[in-house]
């Protein structure tokens, strides 16, 4: 018999990064007892990583800005495929989560004294200052430096550990239990002591971050194996929108070892320039038709907006078309590298070193440091090499866009792992204020619902049994394969055939892989003992990565048009009369991954007349 | 056949008291170009030894996961290049790999830091007015976003000889955590005081300045200059100076 510990919580969190550590919060403030259960230890999870800043229209830096915008930015964005509730409730509650945060202890950048608005009005010195970014009409992200994910997770973290919250570092959930149809707990092991624990909660928030290690190309950790999307998937929860995984277009590429490491769209947000082998600024040749209006067509234009920027003062010029939405700028590098035009290590140039020096130090200073220190180039010299990397996913678990609870009662999901409010493509700054407007929200309702229950479920020992054999099976395992081959080769295949640009044939060659690949992942070895084994820890996620890209596979075989984030070379344009209006739903039913598209909710009159008028005509 | 590269490197476990047990053992791997400690250890994990534990997160020096002893000298893995430690390294020597030594072992390369989010939790938080929209300077931010910009790394407490080799974890705070005072203390808003605290139960005094922690952060906080000596000088004006305990004294301060 196993040794198995058992704990109870009102309220269980999974995922230490902003959104868990923001619903865990807010569940402690309404009296819960609350379990925060994370893989790694406090403080970095993902979130840490996050760089060019937090999207919320507190309109300080222009007062033009208003949630209305916001939400039409977004939804613009996501190409019409977000659920407009969660729009809505984030472009309204992102300014009030970053003024808390701020009341928590974060210390975003200022703005100066002697500012004027676009009225002419003199701004407000000394209030929260906020930058531009791809897709936000106005100068709307929060920031500290390119260090906005650290500011926000320490302040989240200092906040938690006074809030009475238990932490669990360092454990891997693997498993949720439903009983009678609601999720009555986890199984997890604890990654440092190899020790076995079950967890009974009242309510369950997953929070668990994102997928893109499923792509050798990503700009995520090792913590992105999407384990968290398959936890909720095998409990039975609907999945949506899973095609869409938003390549971002500049990721570190040479020297190898630091391939896929991001390079913040804050650098073109200062003026950083895009150019191919000849030296040609490409972006102008790549502006879609819905955002003709918005971007400047020539050179002049473009620095004006960007002398604009450096001087401080309200844009008056049409940005540069290097801003244009991440989806369109990757694609337009894939472009430049198909048409032969690709920089020395096959990707393009990215350039601000025409700045002055000390400028570029100071406002890029985790840029400078990583550039000078992995690739030992000096941006405030010479330019970047850049390229596509796999950086999140649009997709995830279903909620409702007010409680955030999935389709399995009780379960409740929130940050990457949820999807929604993102659509067919993420605007840049919009996953932070996700993770604190959905987060507390899922803390709030999930503490909510806890405390109208009495008792716990119980949780059954045949389930529990079956967890925990499959767990240690790799451990008992004498002759198998290195689990690192298996990883390693389901991402280069997903790279190959699921990545950027699609086609039905390879996605369908794709899923055969995986069957394949899952195959493999069984009958792994990865030796040695419970106690901090990487190794079998590996084994135990190829399962989950499987599901995932098997999701994402899927999903994009059955949309044959392009839009957003998902590009198909056989399917190349938009289809507005159909795949516009629906979003696709994924779910396990018998042991075998079914999909249905469902059409996407009805938008409110009031708020479709804030939505651009030619964008939607066009996608009738 | 590329070049290749010998790491020697800690393996064990702490046995019943505590104490760590274990060899060091060599593992050979060929170099691709511009890789750092971390690739090569994940290689060694990849290729021989799948149960090599190590701790990292994003490698890009950002989560302060992958702290560890690099030819004897505390680093990030994630942010060392091979091609600098090549040269470090005397011709036909191997590669020393060692975890964290001031804290204990959990296994191999991963050592257990329980110590600094136990003692996180004692500092009392920020209280600032209840008023929203805050309003402060850009040049008060610069002061406390140096303090904010560490990573939690622990190589400066790792290094710091009064917990090293003095071992006074319950006495004394070290550096991250003086880092973590100033912050607060001279965050532009906040209203609490800490001091006693810095004086007596976090034990100030006993650092005397040898600014070893400054030359290990890899975030480049000035611990020493910034945080640590102005923490001093108000903890020595509080309680220290005459004329100030006079003042207080006298209700003139608070
Ligand atoms: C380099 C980079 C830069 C970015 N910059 C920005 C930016 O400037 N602005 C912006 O808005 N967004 C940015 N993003 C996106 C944003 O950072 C992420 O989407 C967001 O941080 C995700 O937060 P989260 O709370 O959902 O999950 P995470 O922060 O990823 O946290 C997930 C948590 O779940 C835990 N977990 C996962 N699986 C399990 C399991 N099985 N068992 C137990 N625990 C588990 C992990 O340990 C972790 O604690 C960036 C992303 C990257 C990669
Ligand atoms: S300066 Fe003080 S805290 Fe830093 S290493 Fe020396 S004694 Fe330790
Ligand atoms: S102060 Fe520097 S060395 Fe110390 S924990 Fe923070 S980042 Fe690491
Ligand atoms: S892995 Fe994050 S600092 Fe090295």
């Amino acid at each position: 018999m196993t040794d198995v510990r058992n704990h109870q919580y009102d309220v269980l969190v999974i995922g230490a990064g902003g959104a868990g550590l923001r619903a865990a919060i807010e569940a402690t403030r309404d009296g819960a007892s609350v379990a925060v259960i994370c893989k790694s230890m406090l403080g970095k999870a993902h979130t840490v990583m996050a760089e060019g800043g937090a999207a919320a229209a507190l309109a300080n830096k222009d007062p033009r800005d208003s949630w209305q915008t916001h939400f039409r930015d977004t939804m613009k964005g996501g190409k019409y495929l977000n659920d407009w509730r969660m729009a809505e409730i984030h472009a309204k509650e992102s300014p009030d989560r970053i003024r808390e945060l701020e009341q928590w202890g974060a210390i975003f950048d200022r703005i100066p004294p002697g500012l004027k608005g676009a009225d002419g009005k003199p701004l407000k010195a000394g209030t929260i200052s906020q930058r531009n970014f791809g897709g936000h009409t106005y100068p709307r992200l929060a920031h500290i430096g390119d260090a906005t994910g650290l500011e926000l997770i320490r302040t989240l973290q200092d906040r938690g550990i006074h809030s009475g919250m238990d932490v669990f570092m360092e454990y891997t959930v693997r498993r949720l239990f439903t009983t009678d149809g609601r999720v009555s707990g986890c199984f997890a092991y604890n990654r440092a002591d190899g020790t076995l624990h079950t967890f009974q909660g009242k309510t369950t928030i997953l929070a668990t971050g994102g997928i893109t290690r499923c792509w050798a190309v990503c700009s995520g950790s090792w913590e992105y194996t999407g384990e968290g999307h398959a936890l909720a998937y095998w409990a039975g929860a609907e999945m949506g929108d899973m095609e869409f995984v938003q390549f971002h277009p500049t990721g570190m590429i040479w020297p190898p070892s630091v391939r896929g490491i991001l390079v913040t769209e804050g650098v073109r947000g200062e003026g950083g320039v895009l150019t191919n082998s000849e030296g040609e600024r490409f972006m102008f040749n790549y502006v879609p038709e819905m955002y003709k209006n918005e971007f400047a067509d020539t050179q002049q234009e473009a620095q004006a907006w960007v002398d604009e920027v450096i001087a401080d003062v309200t844009a008056t010029q049409r940005r540069p078309p290097e801003l244009l939405t991440r989806d369109v700028v990757a694609k337009a590098i894939n472009s430049e590298k198909k048409a032969g035009r690709a920089s020395e290590h096959g990707g393009v140039y990215l350039d601000i070193s025409w700045r002055d020096e000390e400028q570029v130090k100071k406002k890029l200073p985790g840029m400078y440091h990583q550039f000078k220190e992995l690739a030992a180039v000096d941006i405030t010299k010479e330019p970047m090499e850049v390229g596509p990397t796999a950086h999140y996913v649009m997709g995830g678990v279903k909620v409702d866009p007010v409680t955030q609870e999935s389709s399995v009662p009780g379960l409740y999901a929130a940050g990457e792992a949820a999807t929604g409010l993102h659509g067919a493509n993420r605007l840049g700054g919009n996953s932070l204020t996700d993770l604190l407007t959905f987060g507390k929200r899922a803390g709030e309702y999930a503490a909510k619902a806890a405390a109208e229950t009495d008792g716990y479920l119980e949780i059954s020992q045949t389930d529990i049994d079956a967890v925990v054999a499959e767990t240690l099976a790799p451990l008992n395992r004498q002759e198998g394969e290195n689990p690192a081959k298996v990883v390693e080769d389901l991402r280069e295949m997903m790279q190959e055939k699921a990545g950027i640009i699609r086609t039905g044939a390879l996605l369908e060659e794709a899923l055969a892989d995986l069957d394949e690949l899952e195959a493999r992942g069984e009958k792994t070895a990865p030796g040695g003992g419970r106690i901090y084994n990487p190794g079998w820890h590996q084994a135990l996620e190829i399962s989950a990565m499987a599901d995932i890209s098997r999701m994402c596979a899927l999903s994009a075989l059955a949309r044959e048009e392009s839009r957003g984030a998902h590009t198909r070379d056989d399917f190349p344009v938009p289809d507005r009369s159909h795949w516009g209006k629906v979003n696709s739903v994924i779910w396990l039913e018998e042991g075998e991954m079914k999909i249905r598209h469902d059409p996407c909710p009805p938008i409110s009159a009031e708020l479709r007349a804030l939505l651009d008028a030619s964008d939607l005509s066009e996608e009738e | 056949m590329g070049r290749e590269v010998t790491f020697r490197v800690f393996r064990g476990e702490p046995d019943e008291d505590g104490v760590p047990k274990g060899e060091l053992v060599d593992y050979t791997v060929e170099m691709d170009e511009g890789m750092v400690v971390l690739d090569v250890i994940h290689k060694i994990q990849a290729e021989s030894a799948p149960d090599l534990s190590c701790r990292w997160n994003c490698k890009a020096g950002k989560c302060g996961s992958c702290s560890a002893e690099v030819n004897g000298k505390a680093r990030l893995m994630c942010m060392t290049r091979m091609a600098d430690i090549e040269e470090e390294t005397p011709e036909g020597e191997p590669v020393l790999i060692k975890p964290m030594q001031a804290f204990p072992l959990v296994k191999d390369l991963v050592a257990d830091v329980s110590w600094a989010y136990e003692l996180n939790k004692t500092i009392p938080p920020l209280t600032g007015p209840e008023e929203k929209d805050w309003v402060f300077s850009q040049e008060e931010a610069d002061r406390v976003q140096e303090f904010r910009s560490c990573i939690e790394c622990m190589l400066c407490v790792n290094t710091c000889h009064v917990l090293r080799e003095h071992n006074m974890f319950d006495e004394f705070a070290g550096p991250r955590f003086f880092v973590r005072l100033a912050d607060l203390e001279m965050h532009p808003m906040d209203a609490g005081d800490r001091l006693e605290m810095v004086k007596d139960d976090l034990g100030i005094g006993y650092c005397n300045i040898t600014r070893c922690c400054t030359d290990v952060c890899p975030a480049g906080i000035n611990i020493t200059d910034n945080a640590i000596i102005p923490l001093k000088e108000r903890v020595v004006t509080e309680y220290y100076d005459p004329l100030a305990i006079l003042a207080k004294k006298l209700g003139l301060r608070k």
